[in-house]
């Protein structure tokens, strides 16, 4: 194996040309190898994402965002200053949209100050590819609805190849698709409503993991099946041949319906804690997209146990975000020049 | 009829069309008189036409009575931004259709004899397509009493229902079904049970649960069908059931009719052509009722419309403003301008692709639509009203919403290459709409 320079240098991947990141299904490998590894080469270069470097100095990222959002928006705004962009933020709480005004008005005015990115997240499904026909800048999806969260899937992927991927998963002549090959990963909890999971099992399947979609039937349609995803019901049936648990939260904001009778039904039925994980591989990964709710689907013994690598995808975050924004900003220079 | 009787009109012999008449079993190359307003002659010998009339070379074109449509939103009063029964009208004539029944969700909605009345006299201002209204079934649309039938009936109301609001109180619905055999007035139902279709912007299946839109499940209009069938059995009234969307709507309305009952229903264009994949884009477009459903469904309908387990394909015309499809798939509402694509996607859709002979698409759009309306209208026998369509198969255009008669400039079939371009349409004896492409191709 070749051994890697100290300083991997830092060469924009000749087979990006995506202008926006709207969503994984319609990724292939080879561009989220591109992502994922342009994202580990500025971790290093950032020592951990906490140095900052220039390559995005003169570029504007607006964060456009019209639901709550803490973590994701500050991890944008971090990997956006981290590579000398400047920020401009914005929520839909005591603007204009408060005022009447459509979120495509509102996202052509920010863009008429002069931005180069717009990171959106929206409750409605589609809103980032209703952008991204509508404006001249790129358009980065933080999430729309329960459909897509693609930074979120590509970070937790990240973190999975760092703890468990092949060792030389970084040489640019890999397979991407089988990075992953003979893994198994569970999403486990609200799929319903979850667009971490919808990110992620696409990203997972590309690179070759085998995914387990498990709940509770009225969070796991039946229908994952015929689209080429196992389902499980039961988290007990599948802990003890996964590699990765991807633990999610229960989106009660999002829900029509209460799907299930309670929280502590819920919680016997999917809660990762200390007995379950005795069944599970020694090696077990568990992950969750944040915040966590403990008691619900993790019990603190897990979430702050040996197996957790939940602060490690948070700073994998910045790290994808960094990428995700400087391969943006390429593509869009090409297309220009 | 009080329509466009006013002044003389100019005899019109349409020459050389090949004539298809369902209600006569006609199809042959043929020429129509028409003498004041009514059809006067088939194959008229020269010496038996008017000196003063008016001649359309209808060669290579098909001559069918004029269309029918069993439920347009024409927005007037009250939704002006949306659609005007002028601007509808419009865009009816340009989709060779001469008689309209228009829906009851106007503001105020049309659920008295002055509504009923100020419909039908803006209607008349226009002197365009013939419109019916259909007025409420229920008082206000708000699904709790029946709206004054007989009264609305008198002012001249054509039918009754709140859709495109579908009807959740079955015992309404009964009743109502009831009373209204004493005037022998259609009831028409959009079957969708409010519960389960609750939020769903989008065919429930394997697309929306990617997306992660919320669905309008096949179930909450199959069980709305269900609903509809026996009501309709056990009063022996007229329903109407439509648009229908799924196989289970199908396969019910299917067994009901096999035994006799009187009960009709009716597609869309949209339903007969490309599906549910069609959202993967997230436009709004796409977002019309029923949904676009997956690749199963719509064959199924397109085999219904053949084999006579549907009656009718109508328009679906739900104009929506521009600034209101403009928007993301939650915020934008149902709807798209179909008035004046209908005809050419049958041609399209269902006749160059052999499902549906000439003679069935004219029975689907006109004949049979009249029949459900107790039109005098779906005819070219002599004596008739004359409405007629005269349509190039041949010709195709791409569909651009922004070159529509109607005010909604949203459709799902934009861009499509359709064959069949309307070139005239005749209301009562009048030349109302000539397809301006298609006349300096004749020129």
């Amino acid at each position: 194996m070749e051994t890697m320079t100290e300083d991997p240098p830092l060469t924009f991947p000749s087979i990006w040309r995506h202008k926006h990141l709207l969503d994984l299904e319609r990724l292939r490998s080879d561009e989220l190898h591109a992502i994922l590894t342009t994202a580990q080469t500025l971790k290093e270069l950032t020592d951990g994402c906490r140095r900052k470097l220039s390559l995005l100095s003169g570029k504007t990222c607006a964060n456009l965002f019209f639901e709550n959002s803490t973590r994701t928006r500050n991890s944008f705004s971090l990997a956006a200053k981290r590579l000398g962009a400047d920020t401009v933020e914005f929520s839909s709480s005591g603007s204009s949209v408060a005022k009447g005004e459509t979120f495509v008005d509102t996202a052509k005015t920010i863009e008429a100050m002069g931005v180069d990115w717009v990171v959106t997240r929206h409750h409605t499904p589609g809103t980032p590819h209703l952008l991204a026909r509508e404006l001249k800048c790129s358009v980065l999806n933080a999430g729309d609805g329960p459909h897509e969260h693609p930074t979120q899937g590509l970070l937790d992927i990240l973190t999975i190849l760092q703890n468990r991927g092949p060792s030389d998963w970084m040489d640019p002549g890999t397979n991407a698709s089988e990075l992953l090959s003979g893994m198994t990963v569970a999403m486990v909890g609200d799929i319903a409503h979850s667009r971490t999971a919808r990110s992620n099992i696409w990203g997972l399947k590309a690179l070759g993991a085998h995914v387990i979609i498990c709940g509770p039937p009225t969070l796991v349609s039946h229908r994952w099946e015929e689209i080429g995803f196992e389902v499980a019901h039961r988290l007990d049936d599948i802990v003890q041949r996964c590699d990765v648990l991807n633990l999610l939260r229960i989106q009660f904001e999002r829900q029509y319906t209460r799907p299930f009778p309670s929280v502590r039904e819920y919680a016997a039925l999917y809660a990762m804690n200390g007995d379950r994980m005795r069944r599970a591989k020694e090696d077990i990964l568990i992950m969750a997209p944040g915040p966590i709710n403990r008691g619900v689907e993790i019990t603190p013994e897990v979430a702050d146990g040996p197996h957790s690598v939940i602060l490690e995808q948070v700073t994998n975050g910045i790290a994808v975000r960094m990428a995700a924004l400087w391969l943006l900003a390429g593509a869009n220079d090409a297309a220009a020049g | 009829m009080p329509f466009h009787t006013s002044s003389p009109i100019q005899p019109i012999v349409i020459d050389g069309g090949r004539v298809i008449d369902p209600a006569h079993s006609m199809d042959r190359i043929a020429r129509l008189l028409i003498v004041d307003g009514h059809i006067a002659a088939i194959d008229p010998s020269n010496g038996d036409v008017p000196g003063d009339a008016h001649w359309i070379d209808a060669r290579e074109r098909v001559v069918t009575p004029g269309l029918v449509d069993l439920g347009a939103e024409l927005r007037q009063p009250g939704r002006e931004e949306d659609e005007t029964i002028q601007t509808g009208s419009d865009a009816a004539l340009a989709g060779g259709y001469t008689s309209v029944l228009c829906c009851s969700n106007t503001n105020p909605v049309i659920d008295s004899a002055a509504a009923v009345e100020l419909v039908t006299q803006i209607a008349q201002r226009v002197g365009g397509v013939r419109v019916y209204p259909i007025a409420c079934l229920s008082k206000s649309r708000e699904a709790e009493q029946m709206a004054e039938l007989a009264i609305l009936a008198e002012a001249g109301a054509i039918g009754f229902s709140d859709s495109p609001r579908p009807m959740p109180n079955d015992a309404l619905l009964k009743r109502a079904l009831d009373y209204c055999r004493m005037f022998d007035l259609p009831i028409f139902d959009r079957p969708e049970v409010p519960g389960l279709a609750e939020g769903g912007v989008m065919h429930d299946g394997q697309v929306s649960l990617v997306l992660g839109l919320k669905g309008l499940p096949t179930e909450a209009e199959d069980l709305a069908v269900a609903r509809d069938v026996r009501v309709a059995e056990a009063t022996k009234g007229r329903l109407h059931i439509g648009p229908v969307s799924t196989m289970g709507a199908i396969d019910m309305i299917g067994r009901v009719k096999s035994r006799g009952i009187a009960v009709s229903a009716s597609v869309c264009p949209h339903n007969l052509h490309g599906s549910d994949a069609l959202l993967r884009s997230f436009d709004a477009r796409f977002k019309v009722h029923p949904p676009m459903r997956s690749p199963a469904h719509v064959e199924s309908l397109q085999q219904a419309v053949a084999d006579g387990t549907i009656d009718a394909i109508q328009s679906g015309h739900m104009p929506r403003a521009g600034e209101k499809k403009g928007n993301d798939l939650d915020e934008s509402p149902f709807g798209a301008a179909t008035l004046e694509t209908t005809f050419a996607a049958v041609v399209t859709d269902m006749i160059r692709t052999d499902i549906l002979s000439w003679t069935r698409a004219i029975e689907c759009l006109s004949t049979n639509p009249a029949k459900i309306a107790k039109l005098p209208a779906g005819t070219l026998g002599i004596g008739a009203p004359a409405d007629v369509a005269i349509i190039n198969p041949e010709s195709s255009w791409t569909v651009r919403a922004s070159e529509f008669m109607s005010r909604c400039q949203s459709t799902p079939m934009e861009n499509r290459e359709l064959f069949g371009r309307v070139t005239h349409t005749i209301v009562g004896g009048r030349l109302l709409f000539v397809c301006v492409e298609e006349s300096a191709i004749v020129a």
